[in-house]
């Protein structure tokens, strides 16, 4: 895994794992790796992945079973789907995002065609 | 866990004292990274962490034990791998049963599955080995030992690309609560991910020594913007990168090496920082 981003590595582990509930390949109520399993795959400190797994317990998106491990939560998508939304919004990144289409004059009209075209991609 | 207290050591060089009242207290459950310019004393810290040198005066206990005594109980619970060393001119089979019976918690499941990851064969000479398989070989051996201190001096030197990454994967398999690392380096980038804790040491002092988890919520490593008063700033690819107090719910990557050169810059400004409650 390489860290780009400048995001906190546990935030980081965070989304991974979060991608891989939008995309299914981890499905609801499926068990997650361990951490000390995780921090091996990923060559990072157990700590680090510890943390992120209490981010994303708090969050909702992973429940513990006592001695079991830990297991993706019914409704896990739409809080990681609503999560990011609110990161798009709030964070700046969506107007951050227009400005720069602003910036090269794209207009509403075109903005809709080139999103229209993608989704049906 | 492992303690240092008042450390006084010096070369016999006229006015070469590396360390003077010197303390720092290690922790189980911790992977520190060591670091420090060339000649602040990292090798030499080490060596008085493991009993290998007396000090002038101050001690260094395991578990309350003077680790200077070299009692059995330290010894069969700490294991160091030192930048250089020689292995003997004997199988691999022939040096683990003359070592291995030394360390009451050694594992052979662990230190094959070890040399598995550094894909390295099981039945061979010592002899035949290049530097770079001889560390992969005593690394995996330290590990499987499962000493409660495990300490390296300078891990990754000699290691080549994909085998950094390896290393990366063993210490996340081989660490637990109970066990306390300590790598020293230069080379941060290789190891950073792998370290929860970040010991930083210039000419007998130590200048930070925290988690990377407390050195996220205190300072931001990114673009500099308007209004930042930086700490450190450095040119790079992508512009001026900086290390600037973090605001509030800002938490980015910590990057070792701009944490490194900001606190040799800026020792006071930093400790300030660090003194103050989270």
């Amino acid at each position: 895994m390489n860290f780009k981003d400048n995001k906190a590595i546990y935030l980081q582990i965070a989304d991974r794992i979060g991608n891989d509930i939008l995309n299914c390949h981890l499905p609801v109520d499926g068990k997650i790796p361990s951490v000390r399993e995780m921090a091996a795959m990923i060559e990072v400190n157990a700590n680090t992945v510890a943390r992120t797994y209490e981010y994303l317990q708090q969050s909702g998106i992973i429940y513990t079973k006592r001695g079991l491990g830990y297991f993706v939560s019914p409704d896990a998508h739409d809080i990681i789907v609503s999560q990011r939304k609110q990161l798009l919004t709030e964070h700046g990144e969506m107007d951050y995002f227009l400005s720069q289409l602003k910036a090269v004059g794209i207009t509403p009209d075109e903005l809709k065609q080139i999103y229209s075209e993608f989704l049906n991609k | 866990m492992l303690q240092i207290k008042d450390l006084k050591f010096s070369y016999l060089k006229p006015n070469r004292e590396l360390f003077n009242d010197f303390s720092l207290d290690l922790l189980p459950g911790n992977v520190y990274g060591l670091l420090g310019k060339n000649g602040a004393g990292k090798s030499t810290l080490i060596y008085l962490m493991t009993g290998l040198l007396t000090p002038v005066s101050g001690q260094v206990t395991l578990d309350g034990n003077d680790v200077r005594r070299r009692l059995p109980i330290t010894l069969s619970d700490m294991f160091l791998v030192p930048e250089e060393f020689d292995l003997p001119h004997i199988s691999l089979n022939k040096f683990i049963s003359i070592n291995a019976p030394f360390y009451p918690r050694f594992s052979m499941d662990d230190m094959n599955r070890y040399l598995d990851i550094f894909e390295i064969e099981h039945n061979i000479k010592l002899q035949s080995l290049s530097m770079g398989q001889k560390k992969k070989v005593f690394m995996s051996f330290a590990l499987a030992t499962n000493t409660q201190v495990l300490i390296m001096d300078e891990p990754t030197n000699g290691l080549d690309i994909p085998s950094k990454s390896q290393f990366r994967k063993i210490i996340a398999m081989g660490m637990n609560d109970e066990k306390l690392m300590l790598f020293s380096t230069h080379q941060v980038r290789d190891i950073e991910a792998i370290l929860d804790h970040v010991t930083i040491i210039d000419q007998s002092r130590v200048l930070l020594n925290t988690s990377i988890a407390d050195v996220s919520s205190r300072l931001a490593f990114r673009q500099l913007r308007d209004g930042d008063r930086p700490l450190l700033v450095q040119q790079g690819p992508m512009g001026s990168m900086a290390v600037v107090p973090a605001s509030p719910n800002e938490e980015t990557q910590v990057d070792l090496e701009m944490l490194f050169n900001a606190t040799l810059q800026q020792p006071q400004a930093i400790k300030e920082l660090f003194s103050k409650n989270s």
